[in-house]
């Protein structure tokens, strides 16, 4: 899906996105006060229609750059531009009117709706609060026609969130998500709570949607497997930096960023054969605290590659080793995953 | 036509049992629409309905409180009231007196029903007040936290410390004995574990992922409150109130009993009992009867209490 992007205007632009939450120091340190740098100098763009993956370990700030970009938290510093408007500095109007553009699906099925709410109630909240649809026939007509499209029985509507799977109360937040036809939709990990099958089949759904109604995705997920299915361009997120970045294809094939090679060779593949011989990257200990991140290169404490620059020097930059291909290393250099599970 | 072609295009295969089932039947579907739509509240009361301790409480509960809303239409006046039958002093149980008389020749029957007027209108008023102040307080605490809820927390804390009884004796030692003042005192004192309930369930409530995604809707704070953070909390002061009730009515018939409540010769349940127990060897109706009344009333209150919250827990399945 290698699409040329010259000329075409960003739907989302994010810019040097930087969030940090204070720590408190407890009752007995009070003066030291620190702070986790969750998200640090995080930028992209996201073109319309397409769909952006966000990959990398839980807590490395994945989901806290989707919240931010939503307002859901406000960032410490940096720019998200939505269609042209810089959304950290909205008023509460103009936050709403972009929060009709933008829509979130959340990770956790059960948690995400309220349980004393029917489903119509559910999936008609935005058209209710956005004035969209004032009758209320008219209302539940679509909410019906939304629920069928979604692969749900619209005679369900009177039914609350208890009485579904996890899987059926997903495609619940993926009907309320899309009630609007919003232009960009923020997947915070909508599969990872589900069955391997039923992941499969929301992530159908989603990519059918999309074709559809054009909308765009930050895919934020914690599986390779999963974005590689979705995403047409992909970045790896490593304590809160984005490490590189790329269209999947090249990502998948050849990445540059040693922290990539080993994310990849971590993906399980389907024949045995190949399974038992290839060389794993197998990264040692754990990440480290984002409230003590390590100086220079923050991979630098489990970097296969690692030299002294890597401890010395300050964080390398994001710059551009192949056309459209970012890397942050002081060593990036292309390495073909040939075994990997990626097609062609 | 775009949408059904989607919708066909749905992997097949692999469906879990729940899935083939909300899918599959168009014919029970049918049968859906037609049945009545259910709303939060329906739902709760069928549930409600198959816990047989809870309904016997509900019909008890609703027997007392008919007994006393009507009882001047039907309860001789003469019987009940202030007047002395001397002669008929401590008669014990017959036809014409059903839990005997007292020390003054009063029907104890007609004073266990005029005091269950007493007695109710206590248990109902004093939780309305500590209802009303806890949830403004634990709303606000749990709001605004920061300051604001360390302020009121400890300020029920500090109310919690006292001994509950001493407390209430102290108000109404300053206050003045009387009906108003015993509605008063029992009420004010019972706000801090209702503020405490509240401000838990609303934090409980916050935190959950249906808050941020109306608030990624655009939903205001006024809807977000109203819509999405009150039906979820109040269920547990539902529960909390009913059975508070009940702890309201114990309070006040211990007051009584020591002399600082309801001012004879208003008969409250309490009072009965006070009455009643210099008696207690010879004549022992005389406290029991008030004494049933208030055990009988009190225990339905808690097994309300108890059934509602089974029923208000909208994640008990097979409703």
């Amino acid at each position: 899906m290698e699409q040329d992007r010259t000329g075409q205007k960003p739907l989302l632009h994010v810019e040097h996105l930087t969030k940090e939450f204070p720590v408190e120091g407890g009752v007995f340190n009070r003066s030291r006060k620190k702070s986790v740098h969750a998200v640090n100098d995080v930028s992209f763009d996201i073109y319309p229609g397409e769909t952006f993956g966000l990959v990398g370990e839980s807590g490395c700030g994945k989901s806290t750059t989707g919240r931010c970009i939503m307002r859901l938290t406000t960032p410490t510093s940096g720019k998200v531009v939505f269609d042209g408007k810089d959304v950290s500095k909205m008023n509460k109007a103009e936050l709403k009117e972009m929060r009709r553009n933008m829509q979130f699906i959340f990770q956790d099925p059960y948690a995400s709706l309220n349980p004393r709410m029917t489903i119509g109630e559910i999936v008609s909240e935005p058209l209710v609060i956005h004035k969209v649809m004032p009758d209320k026939d008219e209302r539940m007509d679509y909410v019906r026609s939304l629920l069928d499209v979604v692969g749900l029985n619209p005679e369900h509507i009177n039914r609350y969130p208890h009485e579904f799977s996890g899987g059926q109360r997903q495609r619940i937040g993926i009907a309320r998500a899309f009630a609007l036809r919003p232009k960009l939709i923020i997947c915070d990990e909508p599969v990872s709570a589900l069955d391997v099958s039923i992941q499969a089949q929301v992530l159908n759904l989603l990519s059918d949607l999309q074709q559809e109604y054009g909308t765009a995705y930050l895919f934020i997920a914690h599986d390779l497997s999963v974005v590689q299915h979705i995403s047409d361009r992909v970045a790896v997120m490593y304590l809160g930096n984005m490490m590189e970045y790329s269209d999947w294809k090249t990502l998948y094939a050849e990445p540059y960023h040693p922290y990539t090679q080993s994310l990849l060779s971590a993906v399980p593949v389907p024949d045995p054969d190949l399974q038992r011989n290839r060389k794993r990257i197998i990264l040692k200990g754990d990440p480290p605290s984002p409230i003590n991140p390590p100086s220079g290169c923050r991979f630098h404490t489990r970097c296969p590659i690692a030299q002294e620059i890597c401890s010395k020097e300050p964080m390398p930059e994001l710059r551009e080793v192949a056309p459209g291909h970012f890397c942050r290393c002081h060593f990036a250099a292309p390495k073909p995953i040939k075994e990997s599970s990626v097609e062609l | 036509m775009a949408k059904k072609k989607i919708f066909n295009e749905k992997p097949v295969g692999v469906e879990t049992p729940e899935q083939a089932r909300a899918n599959a039947p168009k014919e029970g579907s049918e049968v859906e629409t037609t049945a009545p739509v259910r709303t939060l509240w329906s739902d709760a009361w069928r549930r409600l309905r198959r816990n047989k301790l809870a309904i016997i409480s509900v019909i008890w509960i609703a027997i007392v409180v008919l007994i006393a809303l009507t009882a001047d239409l039907w309860v001789p006046a003469k019987l009940g009231g202030p007047t002395q039958q001397l002669y008929d002093a401590r008669l014990p149980m017959s036809w014409e007196h059903p839990f005997g008389t007292d020390q003054v020749g009063r029907d104890v029957l007609s004073r266990v029903i005029y005091g269950s007027r007493i007695s109710l209108a206590v248990g109902v008023m004093a939780t309305a007040i500590s209802t009303v102040i806890g949830l403004i307080m634990g709303a606000l605490a749990a709001y605004y936290g920061g300051l604001w809820d360390t302020i009121i927390m400890r300020l029920a804390d500090i109310f919690l410390a006292f001994p509950y009884i001493l407390f209430v004796i102290v108000m109404l030692a300053v206050m003045g004995s009387g009906i108003q003042n015993v509605f008063i005192a029992i009420g004010v004192l019972g706000w801090p574990s209702i503020a405490r309930v509240f401000r838990s369930a609303i934090l409980s409530v916050k935190s959950n992922d249906y808050i941020d995604a109306a608030r990624s809707m655009g939903a205001s704070d006024f809807r977000i409150i109203t819509r999405h953070i009150f039906p979820n909390s109040v269920a547990s002061i539902v529960v909390y109130a009913t059975m508070n009730i009940g702890g309201a009515i114990l309070t006040e018939a211990s007051l009584s009993f020591l002399g600082m409540g309801v001012v004879p010769p208003d008969p409250s349940w309490g009072i009965l009992i006070e009455d009643g127990q210099k008696y207690l060897a010879t004549n022992p109706w005389l406290m029991i009867m008030p004494g049933l009344a208030i055990i009988s009333t009190v225990l339905a209150f808690t097994l309300l209490g108890d059934g509602l919250r089974d029923a208000l827990d909208v994640k008990m399945k097979d409703a």
